[in-house]
């Protein structure tokens, strides 16, 4: 997921994915760009492979020109759309992002060919999650700072919610001069609510009794509205 | 449309991972708190630990919807025993309901289930009703997705006669183990101890756990981390 900020500089993060691969990078600098991809890392790695082909030719020019974020994000939609127009899609969403000129590029290509730009871009999870968050919340002038923490937000939302997340992630910063790419780190999570210690109170069958020396609180049936219910009360006696 | 939007269709599954162990004295039943619909996490703080009655209670996994009825309808079958009956049901009789239930209605229900609990004419014990309906009393128990992950685990760490602490804490250290490996579980882990003096429920946030192999320090942001460390690079390129 990506945001692009208002000094000419993008940064964005990475996920890193669960269970079987507990650190995997998902997220390579390209030339003075950076890549991230979701899905296949085989195939992503594959990607890389051609970029660096690409950029290595593009140097061998030596005539003062480089490829721009929005070339290499060109040359990656008609590969990706090429491998899909044969049935053997690369399993990839990319998210590419530069600096060229002072102008800033975010784009994403998807694994059928599906490409854009935009100010913010997401794959999988954080189209539904983080998105919505970033359109209220992005602002053409956040900081370097306010664009970490925003993106923390979000990324925390995924963690939470995204079956397939691990608390594992990295932050590249690309500006005209080049990528930089944090370590790995964790995000804090937050668990110690009071609806969460006993969510079931109230439901039936599972009043909150502790028969170890507390007083005893039921809370007032829920099916029945007045105060004058009975209700059964098995208190401190486990012989009934 | 997209991959992620059949998340929407899929039944709610409990993943999971549930654990059951009996110490000298009682039994501990202990259980992670996601329940995910697809690949969405539909409630990062449930409740699996389900009261069956005073003394005896029940670990869900596998569809939320298919153990969330058994367990109603044995609550209920058990009510109307214990006034029959004139004391608290055993724990036998209870997993034996159980038993029945998910034995005869095989065909429709997925639902492994750990009862546990504590009665005074045989102490505590913890009985496994797995997938098919099977009966098996076990020292301990382990279900769920997760439990792939704790089988070797507990091979080694398994004790007899443990006291409640000790029980306790391998039940916690299984769990958040468990909650590292297996996608399908996580959040924080809730226990329940039930022995002779009753029934005292427990909350473990997630925060409270050792880090495992490969498991990074939790931080507030990146930017504490780069504003302490200026010496070294925490930024490479």
């Amino acid at each position: 997921m990506s945001v692009s900020l208002s000094d000419a500089s993008i940064y964005r993060f990475l996920w890193v994915y669960p269970a079987l691969q507990e650190s995997v990078e998902r997220m390579k600098p390209v030339g003075k760009h950076s890549l991230g991809a979701s899905g296949e890392i085989s195939d992503f790695q594959e990607i890389l492979r051609y970029l660096d082909e690409l950029i290595l030719y593009d140097n061998m020019w030596d005539d003062g020109n480089s490829l721009g974020p929005k070339e290499v994000h060109n040359y990656l939609t008609r590969v990706m759309y090429n491998r899909r127009n044969k049935f053997n899609p690369l399993w990839n969403s990319l998210v590419l992002g530069g600096v060229k000129n002072g102008q800033k590029y975010l784009g994403m290509v998807s694994m059928i060919g599906v490409h854009f730009e935009d100010n913010h871009v997401a794959t999988g999870f954080g189209n539904h999650l983080a998105r919505p968050i970033l359109r209220d919340e992005w602002h053409e002038n956040l900081s370097f700072e306010d664009g970490v923490k925003l993106l923390e937000k979000c990324m925390r939302v995924l963690l939470y919610r995204d079956r397939s997340a691990v608390n594992k992630l990295q932050i590249a910063k690309i500006t005209e001069e080049g990528v930089t790419i944090s370590q790995p780190y964790a995000l804090k999570t937050f668990w110690n609510f009071a609806a969460f210690q006993n969510p079931t109170v109230g439901a039936e069958g599972s009043w909150k009794v502790t028969i170890t020396g507390d007083s005893l609180s039921l809370p007032p049936s829920p099916t029945m509205g007045d105060s004058s219910s009975t209700v059964i009360d098995y208190g401190n006696r486990l012989d009934i | 449309m997209d991959p992620s939007m059949a998340d929407l269709n899929s039944p709610h599954s409990m993943g999971t991972t549930i654990i059951g162990v009996t110490y000298d004295g009682g039994v501990i039943l202990g259980a992670d708190s996601r329940t995910s619909t697809g690949m969405y996490v539909a409630n990062r703080a449930s409740d699996k630990i389900t009261k069956l009655t005073d003394n005896v209670y029940l670990c869900r996994s596998g569809s939320a919807a298919d153990s969330q009825i058994v367990s109603d309808y044995v609550r209920y079958y058990l009510h109307q025993h214990t006034i029959q009956l004139g004391q608290p049901a055993t724990v036998k009789v209870a997993a034996n309901l159980v038993r029945l239930i998910s034995y005869n209605n095989k065909n429709m229900l997925q639902t492994g289930l750990i009862v546990g609990g504590w009665d005074k004419y045989n102490g505590g014990k913890i009985y496994g009703v797995p997938l098919g309906g099977t009966i098996i009393e076990q020292p301990f128990a382990i279900g769920g997705s997760g439990s792939t992950y704790l089988y070797g685990f507990f091979d080694q760490e398994w004790k007899d006669g443990m006291t409640k602490d000790e029980a306790e804490k391998l039940v916690v250290k299984a769990v958040s183990l468990a909650i590292a490996r297996d996608g399908a579980s996580g959040g924080f882990v809730r226990t329940v101890i039930i022995n002779s003096e009753g029934v005292t429920r427990n909350f473990y946030p997630g925060d409270a756990f050792p880090l495992w192999h490969e498991e990074l320090e939790p931080q507030n942001s990146l930017l504490d981390i780069l504003s302490s460390s200026s010496s070294s690079e925490p930024m490479v390129s």
